[in-house]
């Protein structure tokens, strides 16, 4: 059975929407696979804009990775806006993907990537475009499997009823997996039907099917237990590591699209995890143990991409990409070896210290100084103490001097507000930090030249982190502690004029934090907010704090719980978490341990560079810290000979 | 310092890439190509292209026209195959010339369109069109930055006729299937008249009121010869001049494409 391209029917739509090259695919290094020659079928699927989910590197690694693979087909599919979701209702057209323009429907597997929670009322808009059943009970065999990765995937509690499985961890192998049992599944003539199918995925330990779990409630509203209900299904479910990412050097070939993305660069990923142990990062502690790239790995991907893209920028990626053992000798050598090429190299870092300008500087030899970005995260030493961000006042000042000595003329500071245990005066010293900033930078730069920009993010406790049972601050409290920093900053008559201050309101923080902590109870909330119109909450312009409250108001009262039960309330240890039974590898003790030693201001090292403190991690998942230096060079590269 | 100007196409799907996108896309084509481009002087230097008369996102094109300047000699032709196999399909390099001549935009005087007008009887379409030209001026408006804007759409209109291709209401009376066919010459005038512009004249001067957009399609850009009402190549002086680098003795040629620079 073939499917066909709906892109007649859409066409005649395009002309009516913004920006209708989003829609039409035919990205440099796309691939569009026979339907008929395959035997699985991927749509993966970025729930936002396509703009933000194009560039998306989980996204663009398991596309290749799935179309490399003999009978495996992979294509891509992006939440529609609501001009052109309006009109596809209204001519019947669905959620289509953009490479072959197939329905979504058609395929095995609808495979999402969840980065944030902000994605979840678009999940369900594509389902009802796709004409896929909103809750997974409802849906038969002629439906795809719904399944969520990401790191929002770590606590897929929320959507559970919408999903029919999750993934945690990295996706290369895991997709590959799923993909060989369903083959199998589908080859022996699909016995006992979807139910069997989901079934063989979970019992391999490393597939949640929400379904083949009961949640069971206390009185008081909090979960007495997550139980499996069928024999066969594990109690827990792991997450995926890859351990060696020279062997998988995705993306091989870019896509480079049409239409113009939030980043109009090539991105490699230098190392995956980090140690650094900042309690209020979950990337930091759901990605462990550190895994590099060798110097080697990165100097391939980085030519053959180029070649491949003719991009002009290539961005180094991690979550601290200036701690990669060999990171000068990489930065160096790319330099070096792009110097004549008008190539842009840039890496996000967020250490605050000397070593990150000298990696700017070689960055930027032959080009411009523009801004610099340091990530003190917490306005007092005291507060940096609670979040395990090693650096004093004393090293950010000098530190900033001297990338303002160095001809940097913008350096932007971000930090957040509303972490545990923060007071007014915590958040106010960030005013004081940066007059101190301004008033050292114009001394070394000789210049009053020099500017300084404070943006601040509200804190959102998060999942499998040392911070999961803490407070969330409320939105009013946020709000007032932010205004008081920017009266302060604005009221400086000698340096405010050069500090310029950036925040968010509270307000979005609390719809994350309730998204993000969230159980199966808050599925009924999205789901109200969706059929309300809710759609895109990435978006200020589509956002609605009211629509939320108002969905909340009236979907959780029948579980005797509200939005605040779920932030701005602490948890105590014997609270049994909704995402308890999906191991990230940390030891749940372990970060009690290290929520203790936050309250007690007590900072934890780096297991890179000093013992293991027994996170968990590598015993748990059998993996360990895969570092270098190699010792090897960036350069020579053979020459190439076309 | 060598120029050559390229035809390109913007045909199917990728009708849609606005002329922002098409330059984005291009310039990387350049650079995978290792075009040995000359670029801009100060602080961030850009290859030096020039556009001409860009087609608007969401019509076709068969001549959209640009000029590149190169640090090095290339052959023409061989340098749009490299090009060409580098740009995503649906935007291909069709033809290429050395500029031996200046002055190429002023040559770009009128454009030939085809409107594919879905769900209207060419006899329909027909009359319309003798509506339209009957009149002396047709004004209509149009939605610009400035605001609503109204002018002529008559005046820079050369010719306007209906195609050979145009399908009539299918004999057994199945009548969803018709679609007229409109051929549209042009002339370049400012304020520019669009084919839509053209299109809301025939709606004002005679009432035709397609039931889904048009498909609309630039057929040709060029010098306008009065006598026959057709559009020319632009390219034609530039071949028929003599190459610079043969008045200087130099073979045209002076280096392989994709060879050693
Ligand atoms: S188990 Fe030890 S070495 Fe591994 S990530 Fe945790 S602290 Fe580091």
């Amino acid at each position: 059975m073939t499917v066909e391209s709906v892109f007649p029917q859409l066409e005649a739509l395009l002309p009516h929407v913004q920006k209708p090259i989003q829609y039409v695919g035919g990205e440099l290094n796309s691939t569009v696979k026979p339907w008929d020659e395959t035997e699985v079928r991927w749509a993966l699927m970025y729930p936002d804009a396509y703009e933000v989910g194009l560039p998306n590197q989980g996204v663009m690694i398991l596309y290749e990775v799935l179309n490399e693979r003999e009978g495996v087909l992979a294509e891509r599919t992006y939440s529609v806006w609501p001009d052109l979701e309006k009109l596809m209702r209204e001519h019947s057209v669905p959620q289509f993907t953009v490479d072959a323009h197939r329905p979504v429907g058609a395929f095995d597997v609808l495979g999402v990537s969840f980065s944030t929670e902000l994605g979840y009322t678009n999940l369900l808009t594509a389902l009802e475009l796709s004409g896929i059943p909103l809750e997974s009970e409802d849906r038969t065999e002629d439906h795809p499997i719904v399944m969520a990765g990401g790191h929002a995937a770590f606590n897929p509690e929320p959507i559970a009823d919408y999903l029919d499985v999750a993934v945690i961890g990295d996706g290369e192998q895991a997709v590959l997996e799923v993909s060989e049992i369903i083959r199998a599944w589908k080859r022996e003539g699909r016995p006992g039907g979807r139910d069997e199918l989901l079934l063989r995925l979970a019992k391999t330990g490393g597939v949640y099917v929400p379904r083949f779990y009961d949640v069971e409630y206390l009185p008081d509203g909090r979960i007495s237990r997550t139980v499996p209900n069928r024999s066969g299904v594990p109690w827990r479910v792991s997450k995926h590591t890859v351990m060696d990412l020279d062997e998988w050097p995705y993306p091989k070939q870019p896509l480079v699209p049409l239409a113009e993305t939030v980043h109009e660069r090539m991105s490699v990923e230098i190392f995956r995890g980090c140690t650094r142990g900042c309690r209020f990062c979950q990337a930091g502690m759901i990605t462990r143990p550190v895994r590099e790239r060798s110097i080697t790995g990165i100097g391939e991907m980085v030519d053959k991409g180029l070649k491949n893209t003719g991009f002009e920028e290539v961005g180094l990626l991690s979550l601290s990409s200036a701690d990669h053992s060999e990171i000068g000798d990489v930065a160096k050598g790319l330099a070096d070896r792009y110097e004549e090429d008008k190539v842009g190299l840039s890496l996000p870092s967020t250490r605050v210290d000397a070593f990150n300008i000298d990696l700017a500087n070689e960055l930027t030899r032959n080009g411009r100084r523009s801004g610099l970005t340091f990530a003190p995260e917490g306005g007092s030493e005291r507060i940096r103490k609670v979040i395990n961000k090693m650096v004093s006042e004393e090293d950010l000042t000098r530190t900033v001097a001297t990338a303002y000595g160095n001809g940097w003329r913008q350096v932007k500071l971000y930090f957040m507000c509303g972490l545990p245990t923060e007071t007014d005066e915590d958040v106010l010293q960030i005013g004081d930090m940066a007059v101190n900033v301004i008033a050292k930078g114009r001394e070394v730069a000789g210049s009053n030249d020099i500017r300084c920009t404070v943006s601040i993010g509200g804190f959102v406790p998060k999942p499998h982190t040392p911070f999961q049972w803490a407070p969330q601050l409320s939105a009013e409290a946020t709000d007032a502690r932010l205004g008081k920093l920017r009266d302060k900053i604005r009221g400086d008559k000698k340096y405010g004029r050069s500090i310029g201050f950036r925040y968010h309101d509270g307000k979005p923080g609390i719809v994350e934090g309730l998204l993000s902590r969230g159980d199966r109870r808050v599925g009924a909330v999205i789901r109200e907010v969706y059929e309300r119109g809710g759609r895109f909450d990435g978006w200020r312009e589509y956002f609605s704090y009211n629509l939320w409250m108002e969905s909340a108001a009236k979907a959780l009262p029948a579980y005797g719980v509200d939005v605040d039960w779920y932030t701005t309330r602490e948890r105590t240890y014997e609270e049994v978490l909704p995402w308890d039974h999906l191991d990230s590898g940390l030891d749940k003790d372990w970060l009690w341990e290290d929520w203790q030693d936050a309250l007690d201001e007590t900072e934890v090292e780096d297991c890179r560079w000093t013992p293991c403190y027994d996170c968990g991690v590598c015993p748990q998942m059998d993996t360990e810290i895969q570092i270098g230096p190699t010792g090897k060079k960036l350069l020579p590269l053979s020459v190439v000979n076309k | 310092m060598q120029r050559i100007r390229l035809r390109y196409t913007k045909r199917g799907r990728l009708r849609f890439t606005s002329h922002r996108d098409f330059q984005r896309a291009f310039e990387r084509a350049l650079r995978r190509a290792e075009v040995p481009m000359a670029y801009s002087a100060g602080f961030t230097p850009h290859p030096k292209v020039s556009y001409a008369n860009a087609a608007p996102t969401g019509t076709g094109s068969e001549a959209e026209y640009l000029e590149i300047a190169l640090s090095d000699r290339r052959d023409p032709e061989a340098l749009r195959t490299v090009l060409d196999a580098s740009m995503p399909e649906g935007l291909d390099l069709v033809d290429a010339v050395e500029a031996r001549t200046t002055e190429f935009t002023e040559r770009l005087q009128a454009s030939t369109w085809q409107l594919a007008l879905d769900g209207v009887a060419p006899a329909a379409a027909e009359q319309a069109v003798r509506g339209f030209l009957a009149a002396d001026s047709v004004e209509v408006q149009r939605q610009t930055k400035k605001g609503l804007r109204t002018f002529d759409a008559r005046a820079a209109v050369a010719s306007l006729d209906l195609g050979q291709e145009s399908e009539p209401p299918g004999l057994d009376g199945t009548a969803d299937a018709p679609c007229a066919i409109l051929r549209l010459v042009v002339r370049h005038v400012t304020p520019a008249v669009r084919p839509d512009d053209v299109l809301s004249g025939l709606r004002v001067a005679a009432d035709l009121a397609p039931p889904v957009p048009a498909t609309v399609t630039r057929l040709a850009q060029g010098p306008l010869d009065e006598e026959s009402g057709t559009v020319t190549d632009p390219f034609a002086p530039d071949r028929d001049a003599p190459s610079g680098a043969e008045a200087l003795g130099t073979p045209s040629v002076a280096s392989a494409p994709g060879g050693a620079a």
